[in-house]
């Protein structure tokens, strides 16, 4: 039997505290009734209210949730077949140069990203908007996806490939009828770290946009540059509360946990 | 993969398609960036020069190589602010990856000693933040940490500061910013080596006279070696280059790289001295990169 220290129990307490009292107290100032966004006039739906009449902000939510399904979508496809890729198909030529596309993005800053897919946009003459955004935030993503759904191809039991081969179905049906259902729940677990990434991204969009597509973080940054402002304690907070009831909702249903850490590994 | 061998077919699609969509959105770039970091800037669109014209034939593409020049990696070592904001962005990036380090690995270890049940919860709990945007998470901060802001009324009610300082626009708010927002990013890969850490191995020291102290330094700490290395790399690697979070609550007098980045390319619009300071700053990460991909690849072997 493990021994949980008192110090491990501060440690843990300290942690936890600090990763969550900076989201608490916007969202409780969110509902401040004062303009004066440090000083506290009682509850207050007000700058909710505000936020349903300010057509930008909307306008620049929809164009966020469209974008981030897309691009989700297509990062988890992409993702998806390039886990396979590396997991299944062993040594193929140009293996190693493969692999270090998928694992370089994951650290690379997003800075460099943001510029050099501006830069070829800029070359091929690109139309910048909604489009090309959605290409760089796929190709952001579907690194994610793929080192997700790695670890769940490799962990699954290959003879029940071979047997459904063996049985006569072929390669594509054997993907769709046995493969596929054994990593759903990576994949999903996949599609909803891309559409958060997506959903989150300041500075790839900021740099990969053009005219009539500013998405919800852009929007806000260009807010919250100068200081505070109570209707963006009211944005961020209904953001904040759509991560947490989906997070908590997945989770619920084992998928994220399942593919994240792999249940039965856990040793007593 | 002799039962796929029907599939050949298929199986060069599932490379390629990833394959290509990668060279096209991530190397390829890569390689534009290198080739407008040689370039001038020109009030023209685009705005630098000079352009591969193939129309002109092979004299088109004779006067492309005679037009590129290293002018702006020249400009980049001998302009202080250049240099000065690659040194900062180190700075910051290896005392935060060291905080993180001093803050994350209890919080792992702590994690790893619970039950099964509660490692599931405490998981989800550190990773739970990290899924709501970064921007929300640095802006919560800004409510915090602004003059007359939450630290500040507690710092003054406990007496411990007599007129609130100012802690926005400060490598403080930074180190407190960055710390934040990476702290999953060094957990997890704590927690993921030192939950398989074989306890036995503690047991063993201690029935043999070892202080606890002495065991964690002994045992522990080289164990978990790995998981602290890749949390080091997830962490220092972004952190270099990172934007968002010393804009929102550092200064600007002394920016770090990322920011220097975005004034080039937005601010003064100079394109190729923007994307001389990107590869300057890719050659300067190459070596954690190349060394996070090898512990990346043997992970995802190992699995």
């Amino acid at each position: 039997m493990r021994k949980v220290s008192a110090f491990n129990l501060v440690s843990l307490a300290v942690g936890i505290a600090f990763l969550y009292v900076p989201i608490v107290v916007l969202v409780i100032y969110s509902f401040n009734a004062s303009r004066l966004v440090a000083v506290w006039g009682g509850w207050s739906l007000h700058w909710y209210a505000v936020l349903v009449n300010d057509a930008a902000l909307i306008d620049a939510a929809s164009i966020s949730i469209r974008l981030a399904l897309l691009s989700a979508s297509a990062a988890t496809v992409l993702g998806t077949l390039a886990a396979l890729a590396l997991v299944r198909f062993g040594r193929f030529r140009g293996r190693l140069l493969f692999a270090a596309m998928i694992y370089a993005p994951l650290v690379m800053p997003e800075v460099i990203t943001g510029l050099s897919l501006l830069l070829l946009f800029v070359a091929v003459a690109a139309d910048r908007g909604f489009w090309t955004v959605a290409v760089a935030h796929t190709t952001m993503a579907m690194c994610f996806v793929t080192v997700i759904v790695q670890s769940r191809l490799a962990d699954f039991d290959r003879s029940l490939e071979e047997a459904a081969m063996d049985l006569g179905a072929s390669p594509l049906k054997t993907f769709f009828a046995v493969t596929l259902p054994l990593i759903l729940p990576a994949v999903i677990a996949g599609w909803m770290l891309a559409f958060a990434l997506s959903l989150d991204d300041l500075v790839i969009a900021s740099f990969t946009t053009g005219p009539g597509a500013t998405t919800l973080p852009i929007r806000i940054y260009s807010e919250v540059r100068l200081g505070v402002k109570p209707e963006m304690n009211a944005v961020c907070s209904i953001m904040i509360a759509v991560v947490a009831v989906a997070v908590t909702t997945a989770s619920l249903f084992g998928k994220l946990t399942t593919a994240r850490g792999r249940p039965g590994r856990v040793q007593t | 993969m002799a039962n796929l061998r029907n599939g050949s077919f298929l199986q060069k699609l599932v490379v390629r398609v990833p394959f290509i969509w990668l060279l096209a959105f991530f190397l390829l770039p890569f390689v534009i960036v290198l080739k407008i970091s040689l370039s001038q800037t020109a009030i023209a669109r685009p705005p630098y020069t000079p352009v591969l014209d193939l129309t002109a034939g092979w004299h088109g593409v004779t006067a492309f190589f005679a037009g590129l020049s290293f002018d702006n990696y020249a400009l980049i070592g001998s302009d202080p602010l250049y240099v000065l904001s690659y040194l900062k962005s180190v700075e910051i990036a290896a005392f935060a990856t060291l905080m993180l380090l001093v803050v994350g690995y209890p919080v792992a270890y702590a994690i790893a000693r619970t039950s099964p049940r509660w490692q599931a919860v405490l998981v989800l709990l550190v990773i739970l933040p990290f899924w709501t945007s970064l921007l929300i998470r640095v802006y919560a901060w800004m409510n915090i940490l602004q003059r007359d802001g939450l630290l500040n009324d507690v710092l003054m009610a406990l007496s411990l500061v007599k007129t609130p300082p100012a802690w926005l626009a400060t490598d403080t708010a930074i180190y407190i910013g960055i710390v934040y927002s990476y702290l999953p990013f060094m957990v997890l890969p704590l927690y993921a080596t030192l939950e398989k850490l074989d306890q036995s191995l503690l047991e063993a020291a201690a029935d043999l006279g070892c202080p606890r102290w002495k065991a964690f330094w002994l045992v522990t700490l080289p164990l978990s070696s790995s998981g602290v290395i890749a949390g080091v790399l997830l962490c220092f690697i972004p952190i270099v280059g990172e934007f968002v979070i010393p804009d929102l609550l550092g200064g600007s007098r002394a920016p770090m790289i990322g920011q220097t980045i975005w004034v080039e390319f937005f601010g003064n619009q100079d394109w190729p001295a923007a994307s001389a300071v990107a590869v300057v700053l890719v050659c300067l990460l190459v070596t954690p990169i190349v060394i996070y991909q090898h512990q990346a690849m043997r992970a995802a072997e190992r699995d």
